[in-house]
């Protein structure tokens, strides 16, 4: 891990990784849009509207992911001190945001014909709502600090604090009654699924996360590039008076 | 230990003779619900409805008030530097400044709590649920405060901050305290929901105090 | 003892490479312009910060648990910085009480009090006193809390002369016991035989 703690080094090896990234995410998404949309069958009960779940479902998935990993790479920073750590954390919390707020409007799309309302106060969905403000509390927090460094590891706090709600959400549906189908991909004895749904969902899943890992390193690197400018801004500024 | 007692003593003294924060909260506390009426109706089916729901939110708010100055005062003076100097593991002062400012905010809370359920016309069978729910949920409120508190201490305006922080980390016990009363008032079994409550505190006394220790380390430097 | 400190504040190498070493008797004073880091110093030695590289030593061992007793001796650090911490909702006499307590000292503070000539306000609420008086009261914790190592950010600043003298006289004794103190200044202290470390721009 620590061969890619030189800013210097992984500024390299992103460079090389970037346009992999970048052409993954956008094959990905297309092919798997055009499963989700012209291949899948239409179920059997909700007919076409059950496409929405092809970019739902992958963006629901994200939000946690991307937290967990904000998660990890905040307990990195503060446990080992990595020193790219928290600039991935900081980096992914707007990417993580946005995944859940399209998680919560896809779904909300989603369950207006098939429940009969925009919105409904479910355990799912609340506590995918307090993933939400969890998010925009992390970018506040990390925003408020002058010191970017320290507001990083004021907020890697947080983000460790929150992270109890992340396996809450997972079983929310399983804790609770819910209006919220239940788990029928990653549960004990295997997707509930056909292949033919199951598919365009995972290909959406992988074109999803190639998409973080493009936009995470396109954000780490300037993240990079202004600490630079900032402290040879500073160093200049010093020499002068 | 008696370190532990002298600074909870010490927090009580200065709480009572300041005065003003606790008497603030339990104001905002009446005020807050005496609004739901004027807002939603005098009708009692409906306010007997949204009696827990309302005390129980009331009483998030008025707790998240008294948090700015948790740390703030400390650290503005510069006693905070001292008091981790001394013999006191700083998750223990942390622990120390929780109980003295849920004795002097929230404890209020509780007993006060039942008096405004009779203005919401709650239903009797609640009181003695909604007391012991309370006594179970302010003080985690204090706690996980404490860790919003120590976050944003070091920073000016922090007052907003801090509900945009702490809220979401509340909800979990707004949910069990609302639904523990709820349970009691239509003869449900109110047990499940306390037992939640009372694990949810057991929790939150270490890593609340990990969190905010580690907040405040850094809010130190 | 340290050994090529280096200390980075908000983004800012402060310093670098500092080195001293200080015996017990000893003093230490430190001088420099303004942001030069006296301050940031005094508080890696106190402990709040983390040096951003070297290392401090004390007999050997590293800086770890400042308040616990390595040797048996009595191994604590007091530290009188910019601020006071003094509560004004609190008396002079409780406030150093609360300190002499918590510290577990089980020293009575009329003692502390009258030797840095405020014994007379014990019972005034502290919001009455004036800013050389709170700085003294913020000195008395230095004999209300004993410890080895003293540790004075600019500890003269709205002190008249003969209080100046007094701290002068209470920093001899303390080294006289065998304690040890590292002052940052500006105005002139005299220390007799004080170590002298200057802090200047990093080049």
């Amino acid at each position: 891990m620590h061969r890619f703690a030189n800013p210097t080094r992984f500024m390299r090896y992103s460079a090389a990784v970037l346009p992999w990234a970048a052409w993954a995410t956008a094959v990905l998404i297309v092919i798997g849009l055009y499963l989700a949309l012209f291949v899948a069958p239409p179920d059997y009960q909700q007919g076409e509207s059950v496409r929405i779940m092809f970019v739902h479902v992958p963006a629901a998935w994200m939000a946690l992911f991307v937290y967990t990993g904000m998660a990890a790479a905040s307990a990195m920073a503060l446990i080992w001190k990595h020193p790219l750590s928290d600039i991935a954390a900081r980096a992914s919390a707007p990417i993580g945001a946005c995944f859940t707020v399209i998680a919560l409007a896809t779904g909300s799309l989603w369950g207006k014909p098939m429940w009969g309302a925009w919105w409904v106060w479910d355990a799912r969905l609340t506590s995918m709502l307090v993933l939400l403000f969890l998010y925009l509390g992390y970018m506040a927090l990390a925003d408020a600090f002058d010191d970017p460094a320290r507001g990083a590891k004021a907020a890697a706090i947080l983000a460790l604090v929150g992270f109890v709600n992340v396996p809450i959400i997972k079983f929310s549906v399983d804790w609770w009654n819910t209006l919220h189908q239940p788990a029928s991909v990653i549960k004990m004895g295997g997707p509930a699924i056909h292949l033919s749904m199951l598919a365009p969902l995972l290909i959406m899943v992988a074109g999803f996360t190639a998409y973080y890992i493009a936009v995470l390193i396109m954000r780490m690197r300037t993240e990079i590039i202004t600490a630079k400018l900032r402290s040879l801004q500073m160093s200049r500024s010093e020499r002068q008076s | 230990m008696t370190a532990f007692w002298c600074l909870v003593r010490r927090d009580l003294r200065l709480a009572f003779r300041r005065g003003g924060d606790s008497v603030n909260v339990m104001i905002f506390f009446l005020l807050t619900i005496t609004l739901f009426p004027f807002g939603v109706g005098p009708e009692q089916a409906i306010l007997m409805r949204i009696a827990p729901g309302v005390i129980w939110v009331a009483a998030l708010l008025a707790a998240m008030l008294s948090l700015d100055g948790l740390f703030r005062g400390d650290f503005d003076d510069g006693s905070l530097d001292l008091m981790i100097l001394g013999p006191l593991p700083l998750e223990m002062i942390v622990l120390a400044k929780c109980l003295a400012h849920w004795l002097a905010t929230g404890l209020p809370l509780v007993i006060v709590a039942p008096l405004l359920a009779v203005l919401l016309s709650m239903d009797g069978e609640g009181f003695t649920t909604l007391i012991g729910a309370m006594l179970l949920g302010t003080p985690i409120l204090s706690l996980v405060g404490a860790i919003g508190a120590g976050l944003t201490v070091s920073l000016r305006g922090g007052g907003v901050l801090i509900s945009l922080l702490v809220l979401p980390l509340y909800i979990p016990v707004l949910i069990f305290g609302v639904g523990a009363v709820d349970a009691a008032v239509y003869g449900l079994a109110a047990r499940p929901h306390i037992l939640i409550l009372g694990a949810m505190l057991i929790a939150a006394l270490p890593l609340c105090a990990w969190a905010s220790a580690a907040a405040l380390r850094l809010s130190v430097e | 003892m340290a050994r090529g400190l280096a200390c980075v504040r908000g983004g800012r190498r402060v310093f670098d490479s500092v080195d001293f070493a200080v015996a017990p008797g000893g003093a230490l004073l430190l001088h420099g312009a303004n942001g030069s880091g006296k301050t940031s110093l005094l508080r890696i030695v106190a402990g709040f910060l983390d040096p951003a590289g070297g290392e401090l030593t004390w007999n050997g061992r590293p800086f770890e648990d400042e308040d616990h007793d390595p040797d048996g001796a009595s191994f604590g650090i007091a530290y009188v910085g910019h601020l006071d911490a003094v509560k004004r909702a609190l008396s002079v006499a409780e406030n150093l009480t609360f300190w002499a307590d918590y510290y577990g000292s089980g020293v009575t503070v009329a003692g502390a009090l009258d030797r840095l000539g405020i014994g007379h306000l014990a019972s005034l609420p502290a919001r009455f006193l004036s800013a050389g008086q709170r700085r003294r009261l913020g000195l008395a914790r230095l004999l209300a809390a004993p410890a080895s190592l003293w540790l004075l950010d600019e500890p003269t600043v709205t002190l008249d002369e003969d209080s100046i003298a007094i701290v002068e006289a209470l920093i001899a004794e303390h080294r006289a016991d065998g304690g040890m103190v590292m002052v940052a200044t500006h105005a002139g202290m005299s220390l007799p035989e004080a170590g002298i470390l200057t802090l200047g721009a990093a080049s």
